[in-house]
């Protein structure tokens, strides 16, 4: 029988416990992805146990809170905690989310974190998304049109024409979509996943944009776009409740009108 | 010391920062063809910016009422209480305009009006003729108009393919020995190899250091890192006592909820139910300015009208509001109050507290965006090679408050001022004056002793500790007593730095070292702080001094300065405000009574 070897450094194994020494009542253990680029030791799972009356509501609070009073060499990427900068995106409970915008009493039991799936790791929480971003290049994700605005003057767009693009602009960049998607799993180079297809839509959208037809074009691959099979976990796991399902749905409706 | 691998990059220009000013001046700079990189300490749409939600101030006069940008000017300068530049002042309000408009033509999805213009709503300080009646000025894309320009702007330099150096955390400025500023040291963080930028011109586009208090509306990012660089180059920053608390930052968890959300009607209420700002400010009420409004609330809560058990917090009301209109004009700060507080706007009060905001010191700059400083008679002496812009300058378009909206419109017009500046002076190509050598090894030491430091006391810990005696001793309300104690505090409190430990020494993504770095750099801000507050002896703007309950234009309406040497000893000077205007378009508007 054929043997199969996991590749290197992809299993997990159980890491560093760092229990609560005091008694405190309301208590919750964290269990954390670890790994470091600078060794060549297989991932692990360290675990701290923290008083959680003496911390934040969210998971970021918890990972904050583990860093400035346990182990300061826990790493993960953060800016704003509010939810709008989109850099604390994370597997938390076996979803993607943004850890600032989860409540620690929404997850039974024992929490367990992992950077985003599927992404090459840099170091312990924080993924490497840099080919996201080049894909998110790759679709001009900025305004095209044909025609200058009158000089000095804002171009019109009725309060209608405007609706069309709620819903797609407001995008964090987090990522957690595209990192959700089995397609973008299997097929990350080529499939250009959730997020970056959202983007697309965002400018196709847009009563601004004059290039619609351009664009169309540029996604009409059988990888690009149709590697989305409806899977639907991208609007399932959208920390902003985005809906990038039904983008990527109105896009594949815009190319059959147009055959 | 450590023998590190340095990588040389040559560039026109060097701009540090990838918020809305840094990403506007690249934007600039590279569409006018100067070879420019961008050094960034996150990926650009996670710079703060994106945090910023209620409008853009421009007189676009959309709204169908005769604004103008004079009296956008006039609003400013009343709003800074006369300690703003009024040539810089001109120049932010008249090249709102085109500014603004630009912005709607880079593809900024701001909302609409019927007629398909771009939506402008009230906001605090904005008036018609000159304070008789509230403008509509502040142009809006929902509540989040900060995340749609800083997007959009991100998105107009990938089509113009600028140059980004991503996650890369700035050490030191390089100054040669005449005092010129000839680029930037920073260490990339992904590999932990040292990059050194040569740029004719470096731009600091760093932002504020809200982060040197504990609650704050700030990013966890925001420690003014170009100001600390600044003063580590032997340079003063200015008007550093000024710090805005935003009137409505949610109870506990410090987020920020528009001022927009009192544009569209909101108000504020004490224990009794009472709407205060009624007496406070009989014109403007909830939008008076905000260092009014969060010295009124402070006033509520010490007087007793505070609500909830402790009666520590103000509640902001919105459940009187049309659903539809919540969802249209403010959906993002719903999700905010119901993320963070278990509200429902639509059906009971927000509880909000002032929280720490905005920073109106900085680095001083002339409105071109180059860095100015004081040198013997000479208060406006061009620092050459080094521009600041955006929170982390002091142009000083804010003075001693800044009105809301006006964040967002300075980094956009400064942003745009520092790359024409840039065209003009910046020769393309030209050569690069060779660097001695230890230039760099003096930052690198620096760099070494924090990387190896094994002290017994956690970065966390300092931080804390600075943190919560700036919160009381730099606070809304201000005393001769508490602030020389908050002085003592801070000085014994900084000496700690010289005994932290860091665990983590690797050089990939060391964010161990990156927090380090950043709280020395917070650290030499707080100092700077404390001092500057404790010499201004009077009342202006978000500077309430308890013992000096008013202003004393006579001897006080000036800019103070002050430098930091490296064994953490202060030096103060001052430099006069511009009571002058650019042009003769519009008049000097001389100090009045500030009544809302």
């Amino acid at each position: 029988m054929a043997e199969f070897a996991l590749p290197k450094h992809s299993k997990i194994v159980k890491g560093i416990d760092y229990p609560l020494n005091t008694n405190a009542e309301n208590t919750r253990k964290i269990n954390v992805y670890r790994w470091s680029p600078d060794d060549d030791e297989n991932p692990r799972i360290d675990s701290y146990t923290i008083d959680l009356d003496q911390c934040g509501p969210m998971v970021l609070d918890a990972l904050i809170k583990i860093k400035q009073e346990i182990d300061s060499s826990l790493t993960f990427r953060r800016s704003c905690r509010e939810g709008i900068c989109g850099s604390c995106s994370m597997n938390i409970d076996g979803t993607n989310t943004l850890a600032c915008l989860k409540s620690i009493d929404d997850v039974k039991g024992d929490i367990n974190i992992y950077p985003l799936p599927h992404m090459e790791v840099i170091k312990d929480l924080v993924p490497d998304l840099s080919k996201a971003y080049e894909q998110l290049t790759s679709v001009k994700p900025w305004l095209q049109s044909k025609s200058d605005p009158e000089k000095g003057k804002s171009r019109k767009q009725s309060p209608k024409e405007r609706e069309k693009i709620d819903g797609l602009w407001e995008c964090v960049l987090c990522f957690s979509c595209s990192t959700s998607c089995p397609s973008y799993w299997w097929n990350g180079d080529k499939y250009l996943g959730p997020a970056v297809l959202l983007q697309a839509y965002r400018w196709i959208a847009d009563s601004r944009d004059e290039n619609t037809e351009q664009r169309l074009d540029d996604l009409e691959d059988s990888f690009k776009l149709y590697r989305c099979h409806t899977i639907m976990n991208c609007t399932k796991t959208c920390p902003k409740g985005l809906n990038p399902a039904k983008a990527i749905g109105e896009i594949k409706k815009l190319q059959l009108e147009r055959k | 010391m450590s023998e590190y691998e340095i990588v040389d990059h040559e560039h026109d220009v060097v701009v540090v920062g990838a918020g809305g000013a840094g990403l506007r001046a690249t934007l600039g700079m590279v569409s006018g063809g100067l070879k420019t990189a961008c050094i960034t300490k996150v990926f650009p749409t996670r710079s703060h910016t994106v945090a910023a939600q209620g409008g853009i101030g421009a007189a676009l006069n959309n709204m169908g009422e005769n604004d103008s940008w004079q009296f956008h000017m006039y609003d400013t300068v009343k709003g800074s209480d006369w300690l703003g530049d009024q040539d810089a002042i001109e120049y932010m309000c008249k090249e709102a305009i085109p500014s603004v408009t630009e912005l709607e033509n880079f593809g900024v999805p701001f909302s609409r009006t019927e007629d398909g213009e771009v939506y402008q709503r009230p906001f605090g300080g904005h008036t018609l003729d000159y304070g008789k009646k509230m403008a509509r000025r502040a142009c809006a894309a929902a509540d989040r108009t900060g995340h749609a320009i800083l997007h959009t702007l991100y998105q107009q330099c990938l089509k113009y393919q600028a140059e980004f150096f991503v996650e890369y955390i700035a050490l030191d400025l390089l100054m040669d020995d005449n005092g010129k500023c000839v680029g930037v040291l920073a260490l990339c963080m992904d590999d932990g190899k040292i990059h050194r930028f040569r740029g004719h011109q470096t731009v600091l586009a760093t932002g504020g250091y809200g982060r040197v208090y504990f609650s704050c509306t700030s990013a966890h990012t925001c420690t003014g890192d170009g100001n600390a660089m600044v003063l580590r180059a032997g340079l003063p920053l200015q008007d550093m006592e000024f710090v805005q608390f935003h009137p409505t930052g949610v109870y506990g968890a410090g987020v920020l909820i528009t001022e927009g959300s009192r544009g569209e009607g909101g108000y504020l209420t004490n224990s009794e139910g009472e709407r205060f700002m009624e007496r406070y400010a009989p014109t403007a009420k909830d939008l008076a300015s905000r260092d009014v409004v969060s010295r009124s609330m402070t006033i509520e809560i010490n007087e007793g009208r505070g609500v909830g058990p402790n009666k520590d917090h103000i509640f902001m009301h919105l459940e009187h509001i049309d659903p539809a209109t919540l969802q249209m004009r403010l959906p993002g700060i719903s999700e905010t109050a119901k993320i963070f507080c278990g509200v429902d706007v639509t059906k009971e009060p927000i509880p909000v507290l002032p929280t720490v905001h905005y920073n109106m010191g900085g680095i001083p700059t002339n409105y071109n965006g180059e860095v100015v400083t004081r040198r013997g008679n000479d208060q406006d002496a061009v620092v050459s090679g080094l521009m600041a812009i955006g929170e982390a300058a002091c142009v000083s378009v804010h003075g001693a408050n800044r009105l809301g909206t006006n964040s967002l419109l300075d980094i956009v017009v400064f942003g745009r001022a520092a790359a024409q500046r840039a065209l003009k002076t910046v020769e393309k190509g030209s050569a690069h004056a060779p660097l001695p050598k230890r230039v760099t090894d003096k930052i690198l030491a620096r760099l070494d002793k924090v990387r190896y430091s094994n002290g017994d006391v956690s970065v966390g810990e300092v931080r804390n500790s600075m943190q919560n005696a700036m919160q009381k001793h730099a606070a809304v309300f201000r005393s001769n007593t508490s602030m020389k104690e908050g002085i003592q505090k801070v000085d014994t409190i900084s000496k700690g730095m010289d005994n932290i430990g860091i665990k983590d020494r690797s050089m990939i993504f060391n964010t161990d070292l990156v927090e380090a770095l950043e709280l020395e750099n917070l650290m030499q801000q707080a100092i700077i702080t404390m001092k500057s507050a404790d010499q201004r002896k009077e009342s202006r703007g978000a500077h309430s001094h308890e013992d000096y309950p008013e202003r004393d234009d006579k001897n006080w309406m000036k800019h103070t300065i002050m430098w930091l040497d490296e064994k953490n000893k202060t030096k103060l000077d001052y430099r006069d405000v511009h009571l002058n205007t650019l042009t003769n378009e519009v008049a000097p508007i001389p100090p009045a009574a500030r009544v809302y």
